[in-house]
């Protein structure tokens, strides 16, 4: 009896954290609005009887909502995206930009930027990048056939490093003045200058990934059994790393495009998840979706209401997430033995 | 028709051949013990009888339909497989990775139902080991975890049961207890197929018995006409006596080589 309440208790932080920083957020801000205005403000469009400031609206509907949905969106996927991974490939050190996604798409955000400066432009890219730079890592996986999950880490880890390369290159070459810095910056990653038109366009990318990830969950466990033992439990695993790796790079991708290159979250959150809930994907990866949104919302939060210059928040995730993950570690963890 | 036939098999890593020209079969009850030598192919042999591995010719008929023309889906509903070593990964509760045998039953967008987990609960309990359930199945004893393999492929639910080498990480005592399962298994209507290092475990529990060596069968049949002195010094390279307990078990003796080394090569310098 005791173990199913913890259980409960479980769910309903999980289910009720997001929800309750979901509004609080709307408070914090240079701009000081009430709670009440907050909720009168987000109903406004359901009842317009409700009497609103023009300049509350603006604050809350354009640009602390944009903010708090990208917060929520980019820390989910990649908490998600890392999960997956780290299933698949039977390790705990994974993160979703092992296969290269990351410095992919930094190269196509970097070659926007030095192109011309449309922001539209360098968010196509980038999003386009990480997907090129995943699919250049599985195919080159297919060529070595035999060598199976360590060739494709393997080749990850060398287009991400020829990536990374380029992104150098780039940074060379680039105009110190004004496309380093904005190269420099969009690599931090930084969620200040996320609008509702580049949510928009990751909306299909995100759920996409999402879906496929959450339908897949039980599957993932399987795999983690090895394939040899997924196969003869009647599953293709090939197929199935396949789609799970499409799922994650959709996501990593569509993340990346609007923040730029936040570190660490899709390796601590699937970690804290995992020392929540326990191993069983059917309940980590929801689990690691909502921590993941959670996390990243509230450290987002800090920065803007702690400092009053704009840190990217990449440098945040890891000051804040490193401490906070060292003191879970302490507490103990079995799977590290 | 048996239910299990395989007939005039081949395999080869590239150029290199591991054997030619298997054939046997299997009906239902029956139990298969291949012997053999360390690094005769049995894992190979085991691997290509549930399609982990694709043979270069010949057929593997189950239930007369030929293996390589079904999916993994298909094959995993005739076909159960304990592997001879296991990587662990996460530390999934035990009843977890029962559930696991539920896989073939259900499509990719499922995940396993109530039902599932009752059929899984129920292969713990055939084995007497239900009190392992919410147990992390990384920190079992190596008798335990294969007793919750074992489970996850009863849940499984084949005609056939795949095991190679199931007694290879057990203790003296689990050993024969594992042998018994497989022989209460076998009353159950299950067939299956084992590789064991054990000559002895051909007595115990088998209805046929096979010697891999040199890339093909020696012998198969019966095991009080396969497990025989001659045949074991030809398979193991060594003497073998074959002595007869009171209660009219057989058990094989290896005899000594008297292999000497060189002594030199051992003192310190």
């Amino acid at each position: 009896m005791d173990s199913q309440n913890k259980e409960v208790i479980t769910f309903i932080f999980l289910v009720i954290l997001p929800i309750i920083l979901f509004f609080a957020s709307f408070l914090i801000g240079r701009y000081p609005i009430s709670p009440v205005d907050v909720v009168k403000t987000i109903l406004s469009p359901i009842f317009p009887q409700l009497k609103i400031s023009q300049t509350i609206s603006t604050i809350v509907f354009e640009i602390r909502l944009p903010r708090i949905i990208a917060a929520f969106a980019v820390g989910s996927a990649l908490a998600v995206a890392g999960t997956s991974f780290q299933s698949i490939f039977k390790n705990p050190l994974v993160s979703p930009d092992l296969l290269g996604v990351s410095n992919g798409a930094g190269f196509g955000a970097a070659l926007a930027i030095i192109l011309c400066s449309s922001n539209f432009i360098v968010q196509i890219l980038a999003f386009v990048f990480g997907i090129i730079s995943v699919s250049i890592t599985y195919l080159i996986s297919r060529v070595y056939k035999a060598g199976g999950i360590l060739v494709l880490v393997l080749s990850g880890v060398a287009i991400s490093a020829f990536f990374n390369a380029l992104i150098s290159c780039i940074k060379f070459v680039a105009d110190p003045q004004d496309k380093l810095p904005e190269i420099i910056y969009w690599l931090m990653g930084c969620l200040a200058s996320v609008t509702i038109d580049k949510l928009i366009m990751i909306i299909i990318p995100f759920i996409i990934g999402i879906v496929i990830l959450l339908v897949l969950r039980w599957q993932m466990n399987i795999l983690a059994m090895g394939d040899e033992e997924a196969q003869s439990l009647g599953l293709n695993p090939t197929k199935i790393r396949l789609l799970i790796i499409a799922g994650c790079t959709l996501l990593t991708s569509a993340a990346v495009s609007i923040s730029g290159i936040i570190g660490w979250i899709g390796l601590i959150i699937p970690h804290m998840a995992r020392m929540i809930v326990g191993p069983d994907n059917r309940i980590l990866i929801p689990a690691s979706l909502s921590l993941g949104a959670s996390f990243l919302l509230l450290v987002d939060n800090i920065s803007r209401a702690v400092i009053t210059i704009e840190i990217p928040i990449g440098i945040l995730t890891s000051i804040i997430g490193v401490p906070l993950f060292l003191y879970l570690l302490k507490r103990g963890y079995s799977e590290w033995s | 028709m048996s239910l299990f036939e395989v007939n005039n098999i081949s395999f080869s890593y590239g150029e290199h051949l591991i054997f030619s020209d298997i054939s046997f079969s299997i009906d239902k009850g029956d139990v298969l013990c291949i012997l053999g030598p360390n690094g005769t192919g049995k894992t190979t042999l085991i691997k290509c009888l549930n399609g982990l591995n694709e043979i270069d010719s010949g057929e593997i008929l189950v239930n007369g339909e030929n293996i390589q023309k079904l999916s993994f889906r298909q094959i995993s509903k005739h076909i159960g497989y304990i592997p001879q070593s296991h990587v662990p990964s996460f530390p999934f509760r035990v009843i977890d990775v029962v559930m696991m045998g539920r896989a073939p039953y259900l499509n990719l967008s499922s995940t396993p139902k109530e039902e599932d987990e009752q059929i899984a609960l129920d292969a713990l309990k055939a084995l007497s080991i239900d009190y392992l359930r919410d147990k992390e199945y990384t920190n079992l004893s190596g008798g335990e975890r294969q007793l919750v393999f074992l489970a996850r492929v009863i849940a499984q639910q084949p005609d056939i049961l795949i095991l190679d080498e199931p007694t290879s990480h057990l203790d003296f005592g689990n050993q024969i207890k594992l042998l018994e399962i497989v022989k209460n298994l076998s009353d159950a209507g299950l067939s299956i197929i084992m590789s064991s290092h054990f000559p002895d475990h051909g007595f115990l529990s088998s209805t046929k018995v096979a010697i891999m060596k040199d890339k093909k069968f020696i012998d198969i049949g019966k095991p009080d006409e396969v497990i025989t002195e001659d045949n074991l010094s030809k398979a193991y390279g060594i003497n073998v006596n074959l002595i007869e307990h009171d209660n009219g078990r057989k058990v094989c003796v290896p005899l000594e080589t008297n292999l000497k080394l060189n002594q030199d090569l051992f003192k310190k310098k």
